[in-house]
């Protein structure tokens, strides 16, 4: 028999523990509970066997620039976005450009469970069960040419829905990017879905990058563009600011952000006296992707 | 009217200072024990605590300002607003060593160290501490008043070192710590700009 998360947490609690939180918070969170439809997504190796964060913790606590710089501003103002219908346009170096749907890129009989440990650059961390397709399917899909060597992703404008594009905090739209090896390994995924239900608005609906090794900020959100390229893309935080975020962003406890170590983590959902745990090298995740790096000075490559 | 506010100013006890500044502490004991801190409970307490504190020390040097360009004075309660500061600044770092950092002493010193914000915020405690201490009449009296006024000028110091320490552990500009920062900047420019009381506050304290 298989077991979803929801059978391991039913959301009604989720409600009740929220009976206390503002109605608006209810607001938004209801829409989402009543159009769940159950994913039936297929079990990974892959996964880690550490216990997920509970759907309220990974719902209401996001960096989501493009909804406001505050921890609960993306569940609060991300019910605004539209996510349907929604395409992807791919583009650059690939056989079969255009625009593609969600479905395309992931359809749900490829949908795999992938519950991953997550490490924000803010010295944070989480574990998610995430829901998606290898990004290695989807670019065998559109036809990689030998000639790239990079992939670089975008995160819709579309400043009237997404109130936090309203100021230039961030030169939207926010970018990301990867190698191409990066892109391909089997780690790394573009999610449609957590638990076992459609990607809420808040955690980057209805597309998301997820590469469990790298610092949050590599996951990009709600993807419009996907580009194939020759040369490095710029991403959005190394841009901002090139001596604190780089292009790899792998998680690193050897190498600090300038403003803060990146030695330990605190775990959301530890409680008020959860302390810090180590942080491990690739966020654990060495032993699959060290080998993308070696002969690479990591603290210049940062 | 200034006469007006300042007699009834005058009927108000200094507890009743002590009490409202209670308050934020009281609704964040009150969080912490029915779940209204949300996900991150450590984060929203550091911050609480340090964002408040920053809140009555802002309100401390707005006291001779307001003073000197409206009349009104508050300098009767001003040593209750800089030591609420204080109650505010102590359980912030201690929540920040116990609750943040999880007692990692040697992480701790090597980030007080090597992080601007910290050795910014810490620069900013230990002046409040040393205002603290010495806020009795005892002090006061032992230090004499010229060195004591002296000593306490540091709190010129401790206040844009707070704002910087709260700048500096952001990301990108939000607008919270840079307004203020900013109001910061106006209260100590405010004291170099006008040195003495208004003309227009004289008729009223005659």
């Amino acid at each position: 028999m298989k077991l979803n998360w929801s059978d391991v947490t039913p959301h009604r609690i989720f409600l009740d523990r929220r009976k206390f939180m503002a109605a608006g918070a209810a607001a938004v969170a209801l829409p989402g509970l009543v159009r769940a439809q159950t994913i039936n997504a297929r079990p990974s190796p892959l996964s880690t066997d550490q216990t997920p964060n509970t759907f309220e913790e990974i719902t209401n606590y996001n960096n989501f620039y493009e909804f406001g710089t505050g921890k609960e501003d993306p569940a609060r103002n991300a019910g605004a976005l539209t996510t349907d219908p929604w395409s992807v346009e791919v583009a650059g170096l690939v056989d079969r450009p255009g625009s593609y749907g969600v479905e395309d890129l992931a359809p749900d009989n490829a949908l795999e469970e992938r519950i991953y440990r997550l490490r924000c650059v803010e010295a944070w961390s989480m574990v998610v069960p995430w829901i998606g397709v290898p990004l290695a399917s989807v670019l065998a899909k559109v036809g990689v040419q030998p000639s790239a060597k990079f992939v670089e992703f975008e995160t819709l404008v579309r400043p009237e829905e997404m109130i936090g594009q309203q100021r230039a905090i961030l030169d939207w739209p926010y970018r990301e990017g990867l190698r191409l090896d990066e892109a391909m390994h089997p780690l790394t995924i573009l999610a449609t879905g957590l638990y076992d239900q459609p990607m809420p608005n808040q955690n980057g609906a209805p597309i998301r990058l997820v590469v469990p090794w790298k610092y949050g900020f590599k996951s990009i959100k709600s993807i419009v563009r996907i580009n194939l390229l020759e040369q490095e893309p710029v991403n959005t935080w190394k841009q901002l600011q090139a001596s604190e975020y780089g292009f790899y962003a792998n998680v690193n406890p050897q190498v600090d952000h300038p403003r803060w170590s990146q030695a330990t983590e605190r775990v959301i959902g530890a409680g008020l006296f959860g302390g810090r745990k180590e942080t491990l090298m690739f966020n654990g995740y060495g032993d699959q992707v060290a080998s993308l790096y070696a002969g690479m000075d990591l603290s210049v490559n940062y | 009217m200034i006469r007006g506010i300042n007699n009834a100013l005058r009927r108000i006890p200094v507890w009743a200072v002590w009490l409202a500044g209670a308050v934020p502490f009281a609704v964040l004991l009150w969080d912490i024990f029915t779940g209204g801190l949300g996900v991150d409970p450590v984060q929203e307490v550091e911050h609480r605590l340090g964002q408040t504190a920053l809140y009555f020390l802002i309100g401390g040097l707005a006291v001779t300002p307001l003073l000197r360009l409206t009349g009104v004075s508050l300098m009767r309660f001003r040593r209750a607003i800089g030591v609420i500061c204080f109650a505010y600044a102590l359980p912030h770092v201690l929540a920040w060593v116990v609750l943040d950092m999880g007692l990692l002493w040697g992480q701790m010193a090597r980030d007080i160290l090597k992080r601007p914000y910290l050795l910014f915020g810490m620069g900013s405690f230990l002046i409040l501490i040393a205002l603290a201490v010495t806020s009795n009449n005892l002090s006061l009296r032992r230090m004499g008043g010229q060195a004591w006024r002296r000593l306490h000028k540091l709190v010129y110091v401790a206040a844009p070192l707070a704002a910087m320490h709260w700048l500096w552990a952001i990301k990108v500009n939000e607008i919270a710590p840079i307004f203020w920062a900013a109001v910061i900047a106006l209260l100590l420019a405010s004291r170099l700009v006008i040195r003495r009381p208004m003309s227009w506050t004289r008729p009223a304290r005659a």
